[in-house]
């Protein structure tokens, strides 16, 4: 068995009073895509977010139990967030580019990063954005905002903004769900073609999509991770009688 | 039927007629205050110094002294509001105590300003020996201006779109990165915009001057910001209850007075035209 990139062991967590996360135990495997679906309010973003350290954020959040990038425990005192944050990218569910340039919107995790040679930044912000699909269309224009693009490449440059900083985990928080068919496609393709050197999390509120672009899935409800397998094995044989409720459409 | 068309017609009327009563006194004021103010007002006016005990001449020192105390003022005010601002919505813990200090800087904004002015006596010109001087002046306004800077500020810095400060946040920029890079930069024309509406709020103080910084009658500029000086209001005021010669001194008052109010409504007018050009070139 090959070590897992991202693992949670016993992983609680409670915003003040209310208990979010309960017992959870999750392993992603390193170069694969992984899903987390699950209705509203089931802790699956939550859950996301506990990955890169964004619910520290949120006053009064308490988390016990371990999460591990690797062989590190992200959550242990004195572990450096902001790196952490560098090496585990996310993408929200609204687009979100900051209002600069195109440019200086890869460039940013860089640049915040510390002094950087000008063509060493260029060279990069170019291999994110290639990377990320959106070079043939923003060449020309790297210097206009990245307001004026439309909200599919919006959320393509935010991919390349978190490649660049050469992530070893890229979390993906409903990317789509603000987004037409045909840019989502454009993005389900990306993910494909990214897990080939990046693992994966994507959190999705569409069952379909899950089961086009996911290696595994974890089926998540009221907090409980209820259901961990592959894509393949659980779409066709839940083990659980709430995933098989939720993924026929039952609930949800 | 009948009734509801008769009661909105008759409300339709008396907010018109309120809405006519507040424009009848703004217009009659301004009409009232350019008739009597351009009569003296020239260019020597502006450029010339007091004569014959304030019965003649300008108000250049006046003038000089008002921008002297209000650059001073805006000066010290708007790095410390700011950096106040920035500590109250990003640093700030625990949250009772950043209620106890809403609470105070919203007391300081509502406190008359003659109450400023015995606080810089006190403090500034007697404590600390700064004498009655353009810096006393300056930094008794500067108390003035602090609270109008916070609470606009914290306002433009709430405007900031969350999903920034995330997205930034989550590329691995710490807080101090966020706030110098992402949201200084976003929130920096509503900023400007109210320091430049807080000037016209501290060139027109007469109260906390008083005391601190202005003089009735001097013939020379300033040599040191430890010298005290003319200032428009406080030269209005001057001018309507001290002398012996109010038939020319009046005329002269109005003419500083007009000065004063077209100053203050060019300052207006560039936040106004700065918060529209801003506005368009907004893309989110």
């Amino acid at each position: 068995m090959v070590k897992p990139q991202l693992q949670t062991r016993k992983l609680n967590l409670w915003f003040a009073k209310n208990h979010v996360l309960h017992d959870v135990d999750l392993s992603v495997h390193s170069q694969k895509v992984t899903a987390m679906i699950g209705p509203s309010g089931c802790g699956k973003s939550t859950l996301l977010r506990c990955f890169n350290r964004m619910n520290d954020l949120i006053p009064e959040t308490r988390i016990t139990g371990d999460v591990l990038l690797g062989d590190e425990d992200i959550y242990k005192n004195g572990s450096d967030v902001s790196r952490i944050r560098a090496a585990v990218g996310m993408v929200f569910q609204k687009p979100n580019p900051f209002p600069k340039s195109i440019f200086n919107n890869v460039a940013y995790g860089l640049q915040i990063q510390g002094k950087i040679r000008r063509s060493e930044l260029e060279e990069r912000v170019e291999q994110s954005l290639k990377a990320a699909w959106l070079w043939e269309e923003v060449k020309d224009r790297l210097n206009q905002s990245a307001m004026s693009l439309s909200g599919g490449q919006q959320q393509r440059l935010c991919i390349a903004r978190a490649l660049a900083n050469r992530p070893k985990v890229l979390l993906l928080d409903e990317p789509t769900s603000a987004l037409d068919p045909q840019s989502t496609a454009k993005v389900e393709e990306l993910c494909l073609e990214l897990k080939k050197s990046v693992t994966i999390l994507i959190v999705t509120h569409n069952v379909a999509q899950a089961g086009r672009i996911s290696d595994y899935t974890a089926f998540m409800y009221l907090g409980d991770l209820v259901e961990f397998d592959k894509t393949e094995k659980m779409f066709t044989v839940p083990a659980d009688k709430r995933t098989e409720a939720y993924l026929t459409g039952v609930f949800g | 039927m009948k009734g509801r068309k008769l009661k909105n017609t008759f409300s339709t009327a008396i907010l018109g007629f309120a809405l006519l009563v507040t424009a009848l006194f703004l217009v009659t004021f301004l009409v009232h205050m350019f008739y009597k103010g351009s009569m003296v007002l020239n260019w020597e006016f502006l450029t010339s110094v007091p004569r014959n005990s304030m019965t003649e001449g300008g108000i250049w020192p006046a003038l000089v002294g008002t921008f002297l105390l209000t650059v001073l003022a805006v000066a010290c005010a708007l790095p410390l509001g700011i950096m106040t601002a920035i500590w109250l919505t990003h640093y700030g813990k625990p949250s009772w105590l950043i209620s106890i200090l809403r609470v105070a800087i919203n007391s300081l904004a509502g406190t008359p300003s003659i109450i400023f002015g015995l606080f810089g006596m006190a403090v500034f010109v007697n404590m600390i020996g700064m004498d009655v001087s353009v810096l006393a002046g300056g930094l008794t306004l500067a108390i003035l201006a602090l609270p109008v800077i916070i609470n606009n500020t914290e306002e433009a810095i709430r405007t900031v779109p969350h999903e920034f400060t995330e997205a930034s946040l989550a590329l691995g920029a710490t807080t101090r990165q966020t706030i110098t890079r992402v949201v200084l930069p976003t929130a920096l024309p509503n900023i400007l915009t109210g320091a430049i509406l807080s000037i016209g709020r501290v060139a027109g103080e007469t109260a906390p001057i008083m005391f601190t910084a202005a003089t009735f009658y001097s013939r020379k500029l300033p040599s040191s910001l430890s010298d005290e000086v003319m200032a428009l209001p406080y030269h209005i005021y001057a001018l309507m209850t001290e002398g012996t010669h109010p038939e020319k001194q009046v005329p002269i008052a109005y003419g500083t007075a007009l000065v004063l109010l077209l100053m203050v409504l060019l300052v207006s007018a560039t936040a106004i035209y700065l918060r529209y050009y801003f506005r368009r070139k907004k893309q989110w």
